[in-house]
């Protein structure tokens, strides 16, 4: 049998080594220009919604502007919205490095709140001392809820995507239940009163101290948690043994199981962590801004912490700066009814702008895969194939 | 025996938008993309059959209005993860929050284009007559005996075809079905346009179908369902198809229990359907029927 004829080439040195260096310098120009173009493309669509209403773009600016930054009160709101989203990813961060996608922060962050206030309201002792407990308790309320997912899949293989996708609605139902009953959590009120199913405000001395008086620059410390934990979730993720296993884990999780990485421990671990995250960012919220639970508490801020995370693709310190965005449109958000635009349009401009940050790294891995397969098909022209079970004959 | 037959006909109706969805989702799963964005699909469905109902002045092209809505935000979901690598879950979510904001947004300005609109009722010849079952099965809105075709479509489409072969290789070991030849992301993509055209028409079957109008959110949360639904039915068309019955008959029963005097824990009934479907992984996990490979990215890899 003869081999097929195969066209030879000798390999193109220059070349290589353009391949190697250009793209990387070229990339950054590439980067720019895409990302222009991409923002730019979703405010145009943005811009077109605009136009269906009686208000200008630039009213809209305005109005989100003035919502968000302007004001110290505006943009004291800014941060308390963007404190528990940032939490929340800081969490996402964690699991996502260790190859897990939680996507079940905003049931965790629910459960989370939920334990908080049984705590804050039946816990006797001084103010600071119960807000601890408070904040504790929501993360430990957050693990256990995320640790339902991870029993499910490190005992009986139930994929966590799936089982924390569900744990959502069921958390919502819990919840549900737990402020529907007189001897649960529902509101005590005076005979006379109609009683919401909502459960009591929490007593004042376990609200979270703020900053700052109401006309001017006020915020709640719970950023300052938040900040903490930002550091402390990069420093453990880059430079403790911890957080090179969980890299490890998440790059191959059969390298690892063979490198003596013990999968289930590392990896439950890492999905309770990022639950006890979302847990504490519902705390910060109870004791922080809305000091009771009720239906509809979470207001997609576990989605949006999720979003979050993945724009910021893995980087605690990137976090940063997208959850301040996402708490500017947040508060710029309640402004926008003034200028005559339905506030839905904040929803539209977040989703079009998440899937513009998304878009180039997109189109750039797609052409580094298809340069990466092109370069592999010339070199494998270049080489004869092995000559299998020559030496035996 | 009046009472079974209201809450019968209830659980029917609430069970056609479900299947529709269900019957795309099914073949979309098979082929390994878990897609979350069926509420968005569903959505935009119900919003855009309105529309076009009302624009065109007829309720075949308010349907067709609907499918094509949930096809574009299908197109724009799958490219994003299938031939872009997008993370399918961000998007996804992306996806639910653009449209739930879209049509709520296009609610309050083109409110003259939203006047009620609804399919006519078809009575089955003979059987409306029977007891129990005719009044609740065989005398409904049109629109969902469409189900009668889309249901075995979507079956014969999966299990018959060599398209629905390499639908289901795609779902089990991409790697194999690509080496063979198939384009696995295309298979993906193309099963999520039909999920896409199944969702849109389920929602446009409720909104122009039961409902009549387009309320604000009116699918509230009825995709998840339908994930629901698939996981429980363990991956084949009839366990989907009896899934989504048991979760519409759930939504019936928390209607019409209360309204028939007994006193009901709600809150059970609709968390039902997710307890459900992870009770159903939970027992089913050894037998595992889920494709291999889903809600798995693909790529290829140049060495």
């Amino acid at each position: 049998m003869t081999a097929p004829e195969r066209r030879f080439r000798t390999p193109d040195i220059t070349s290589a080594l353009r391949g190697l260096f250009a793209p990387r310098a070229a990339s950054f120009g590439i980067n720019v220009v895409l990302y222009i173009a991409s923002f730019a493309v979703a405010l145009g669509i943005a811009a077109l919604l605009v136009s269906l209403t009686d208000a200008t773009p630039g009213q809209v600016i305005t109005e989100m502007y003035n919502g968000s930054l302007k004001y110290g009160s505006s943009f004291g709101q800014t941060i308390d919205e963007a404190t528990p989203i940032l939490i929340v990813a800081l969490g996402v961060v964690i699991a996502t490095r260790a190859g897990i996608i939680n996507i079940g922060t905003e049931g965790q962050l629910l459960m989370g709140a939920t334990v908080g206030t049984a705590i804050g309201l039946n816990v006797p002792g001084p103010g600071g001392l119960v807000l601890v407990f408070t904040i504790v308790g929501a993360a430990i309320g957050g693990a256990l809820w995320a640790g339902v997912a991870a029993a499910l899949r490190f005992t009986r293989g139930v994929d966590i995507v799936i089982s924390t996708l569900l744990l959502n609605f069921v958390a919502n139902q819990v919840l549900s239940f737990l402020v529907n009953r007189e001897s649960l959590l529902r509101e005590t009120t005076k005979a006379g009163q109609i009683s919401v199913p909502q459960s009591d405000q929490l007593p004042e001395r376990v609200w979270m101290p703020r900053i700052g008086e109401y006309p001017n620059l006020n915020f709640q410390v719970g950023v300052f948690l938040a900040i903490a934990l930002v550091v402390l979730v990069a420093v453990f993720l880059t430079r403790s043994r911890w957080g090179f296993r969980i890299k490890m884990l998440g790059l191959n999780e059969v390298a690892a199981r063979r490198a003596g990485v013990r999968v289930a421990a590392l990896g439950g671990g890492a999905l309770l962590l990022s639950g006890a995250f979302a847990g504490a960012a519902g705390g910060t919220m109870l004791t922080g801004t809305v000091f009771r639970v009720q239906p509809g508490f979470s207001n997609d801020v576990g989605f949006d912490g999720l979003l979050v995370a993945l724009i910021a693709r893995g980087s605690p310190m990137a976090t940063v700066p997208v959850a301040f965005f996402f708490g500017m449109l947040r508060s710029g958000g309640g402004f926008l009814a003034s200028a005559g635009v339905p506030s839905y349009f904040v929803g539209i401009v977040k989703a079009l702008l998440v899937l513009a940050a998304l878009f180039p790294p997109l189109l750039l891995g797609v052409a580094r895969r298809r340069r990466e397969l092109r370069q592999a098909r010339a070199a494998a022209r270049a080489t004869p194939p092995p000559a299998l079970g020559v030496e035996a004959a | 025996m009046n009472d079974v037959t209201t809450i019968l006909g209830s659980a029917i109706r609430l069970f056609g938008p479900l299947a529709f969805a269900g019957s795309g989702e099914y073949v979309a799963e098979r082929s390994g993309t878990l897609n979350i964005s069926i509420e968005a699909m569903m959505l935009a469905g119900a919003f855009f059959s309105i529309y076009g109902a009302n624009v065109t002045g007829s309720i075949v092209l308010g349907l067709v209005f609907g499918m094509v809505a949930g096809l574009v935000v299908a197109a724009i979901h799958a490219n994003f993860s299938h031939r872009l690598s997008a993370n399918t879950f961000v998007v996804g979510i992306a996806l639910n929050v653009f449209v739930l904001g879209i049509t709520s947004f296009l609610t309050e300005t083109e409110k003259n284009h939203l006047d009620p609109r609804q399919a006519k009722t078809l009575k089955i010849p003979f059987f409306h007559d029977l007891d129990i079952v005719g009044k609740s099965i065989f005398t409904n809105r049109w629109p969902i005996y469409l189900l009668v075709i889309v249901i075995p479509l979507s079956w014969w489409i999966v299990q018959r075809t060599r398209w629905g072969l390499e639908v289901r290789a795609s779902g089990e070991d991409p790697i194999a079905a690509d080496v063979t030849g198939i384009d696995v992301n295309k298979r993906r993509r193309q099963t999520m346009y039909y999920c896409g055209l199944m969702s849109g028409l389920g929602g446009a079957y409720y909104a122009l179908g039961e409902v009549g109008q387009f309320n604000t959110n009116m699918t509230a949360g009825r995709g998840f369902i339908v994930n629901a639904a698939v996981i429980f039915g363990g991956w084949t068309l009839f366990g989907t198809i009896g899934g989504c019955f048991l979760f519409g008959a759930a939504d019936a029963l928390r209607l019409a229990l209360p309204a028939l005097g007994y006193t009901i824990t709600p809150q059970v009934l609709i968390a039902a359907p997710y307890v459900l479907a992870l009770l159903a992984m939970l027992l089913f996990a050894k037998r595992a029927r889920k494709p291999a490979a889903l809600a798995q990215p693909f790529e290829r890899s140049s060495t």
